[in-house]
């Protein structure tokens, strides 16, 4: 009945959809970081770069971004991202989309979770002489970080079936896999299903470890 | 003798000097040309009815509020703005809030050594030892390893009293400490503030407690509508109020 999945190389396309998660998680995770802070900051042009930054990047169809990358940045800019081969490449510019993508959507779920520290806090550490970088660092973040650990679990769950949008520059993901599976195959339900089920085994998980990590994670008050 | 520059020369032994400060909040004009002086090792203690600024008034001596107007000075030099110095300053200045605001993510322990280990750079061995003599000092060394949300409200206070006189403060702003306090728990607290009077710290208390006014403070500031109104010993305070706001102040407050 599977036979058809002979010479199709599905674990590997799934090991680079993992990549492509793991890398622009990371990305985003700290480049979202990093515009909370510039938006809860005190310096105004770092304000209104954060701004504007969320509400345009949020706005844009994943597409446009990652076709970007590959249009804008790769071909007729030249950016390389320090790669040569051509696969290289493309997985670089999906990370670097992906990760410009996704940073919008940390930040915002990062700032509600700001939005959850006392002021009180905010003003006692600074009553002991820690400057805005060590409040954020310290007091603030940590705080804010336990309680959106949710909301940044669907963030995470959402970016893992964003990386199927990579399939639209060349990257050998598991959606340009079933692409090429669909052309080329009968089993037009069955491929559908393995991928389904194949995102769900990655997903699933996701969601249940760091449901059980936000409830451990709690600051109680 | 040449005076070292930038020190105030007339006001002897002056540690915080207000003049002429003013704030507003929008169209509400809630400090009017304040002038305070505090002199080292003096207890002050702000009392006056709600509303009546004493609060910002306490927070604006270590720039918790900025001021629209006048001059606030500590030991001889002015408040600066934001940033590296702002902080310096900050931590010579020690502050216990109404509402306690102990960092929730932190232990007991980890609330009074943090400071000195980021800002005054100890080592964590010497800052934690420092940590656990102020928490015996206010009584709640017991509870060093537990979390703000395990404490009771009345040994939260006293944490935060020894999370700031851990930076070693050159004078101590308690801003309404027990007001957010169940009865019970309001003299535990008071007695650590008693004690820190006693051993000479330079405080300035804005409270409704007029029994700690009565006993602990050099000094009593009677505010109303944004301005000091009175300013004298508690024993002529409490005894022979002069100003009419402050006599029905006290006969609203004191009705035994």
């Amino acid at each position: 009945m599977f036979d058809f999945l002979d010479g199709y190389d599905l674990l590997g396309a799934f090991w680079l959809t993992v990549q492509l998660t793991f890398w622009s998680a990371l990305g985003s995770l700290v480049w979202g970081t990093l515009l909370a802070a510039m938006r809860v900051g005190p310096v105004p042009l770092m304000r209104a770069f954060g701004t504007a930054y969320v509400t345009i990047v949020r706005n844009i169809p994943l597409t446009v971004i990652i076709v970007f990358t590959s249009l804008g940045l790769f071909q007729t800019l030249g950016v390389s991202l320090g790669a040569d081969r051509f696969t290289t490449i493309n997985f670089r510019l999906a990370v670097l989309g992906l990760t410009a993508y996704t940073s919008a959507f940390v930040c915002e779920a990062l700032r509600s979770g700001i939005n959850t520290v006392p002021l009180g806090q905010v003003e006692a550490a600074r009553a002991i002489g820690l400057s805005f970088p060590q409040t954020l660092r310290i007091v603030v973040l940590p705080q804010a970080f336990r309680s959106v650990v949710g909301p940044l679990a669907n963030v995470l769950i959402a970016l893992t079936k964003n990386t199927t949008v990579a399939a639209a520059i060349g990257v050998a993901e598991a959606a340009l896999l079933m692409r090429e599976m669909i052309e080329n195959e009968a089993q037009l339900i069955l491929i559908s299903a393995i991928f389904a089920f194949g995102f769900i085994c990655l997903t699933l998980p996701t969601g249940l470890l760091l449901g059980r990590l936000a409830r451990k994670v709690a600051v109680k008050r | 003798m040449p005076v070292p520059e930038g020190r105030v020369t007339d006001e002897g032994d002056a540690l915080v000097v207000l003049r002429r400060v003013d704030k507003h909040f929008g169209s509400l004009h809630v400090l009017q040309a304040v002038d305070l002086t505090i002199r080292r090792g003096e207890v002050v203690v702000v009392i006056g009815p709600s509303g009546s600024g004493k609060s910002t008034l306490c927070r604006a001596i270590n720039r918790l509020e900025t001021i629209d107007g006048g001059e606030i000075r500590i030991d001889g030099r002015p408040l600066p703005a934001e940033g590296k110095e702002l902080a310096g300053l900050r931590a010579d200045v020690g502050m216990v809030f109404q509402s306690f605001n102990l960092f929730a993510h932190k232990t007991v322990l980890e609330n009074v050594t943090l400071g000195q280990v980021k800002v005054r750079k100890k080592d964590r061995r010497t800052a934690e030892e420092r940590a656990r003599a102020l928490l015996d000092r206010v009584g709640v060394a017991a509870q060093a390893d537990k979390y703000p949300a395990q404490l009771s409200g009345g040994q939260q206070q006293r944490v935060a009293i020894a999370r700031a006189l851990a930076m070693d403060p050159k004078v101590m702003l308690f801003d309404e400490p027990t007001s957010a306090l169940d009865p019970e728990m309001i003299n535990e607290v008071l007695e650590v503030m008693q004690q820190l009077a006693r051993e000479g710290m330079t405080m300035v208390v804005v409270t409704h407690e007029m029994g700690f006014a009565r006993s602990a403070a050099d000094r009593v500031v009677f505010m109303a509508d944004g301005r000091i109104v009175e300013e004298t010993t508690p024993e002529e305070f409490f005894g022979n109020p002069r100003s009419a706001r402050a006599r029905d102040f006290l006969s609203k407050i004191l009705h035994h």
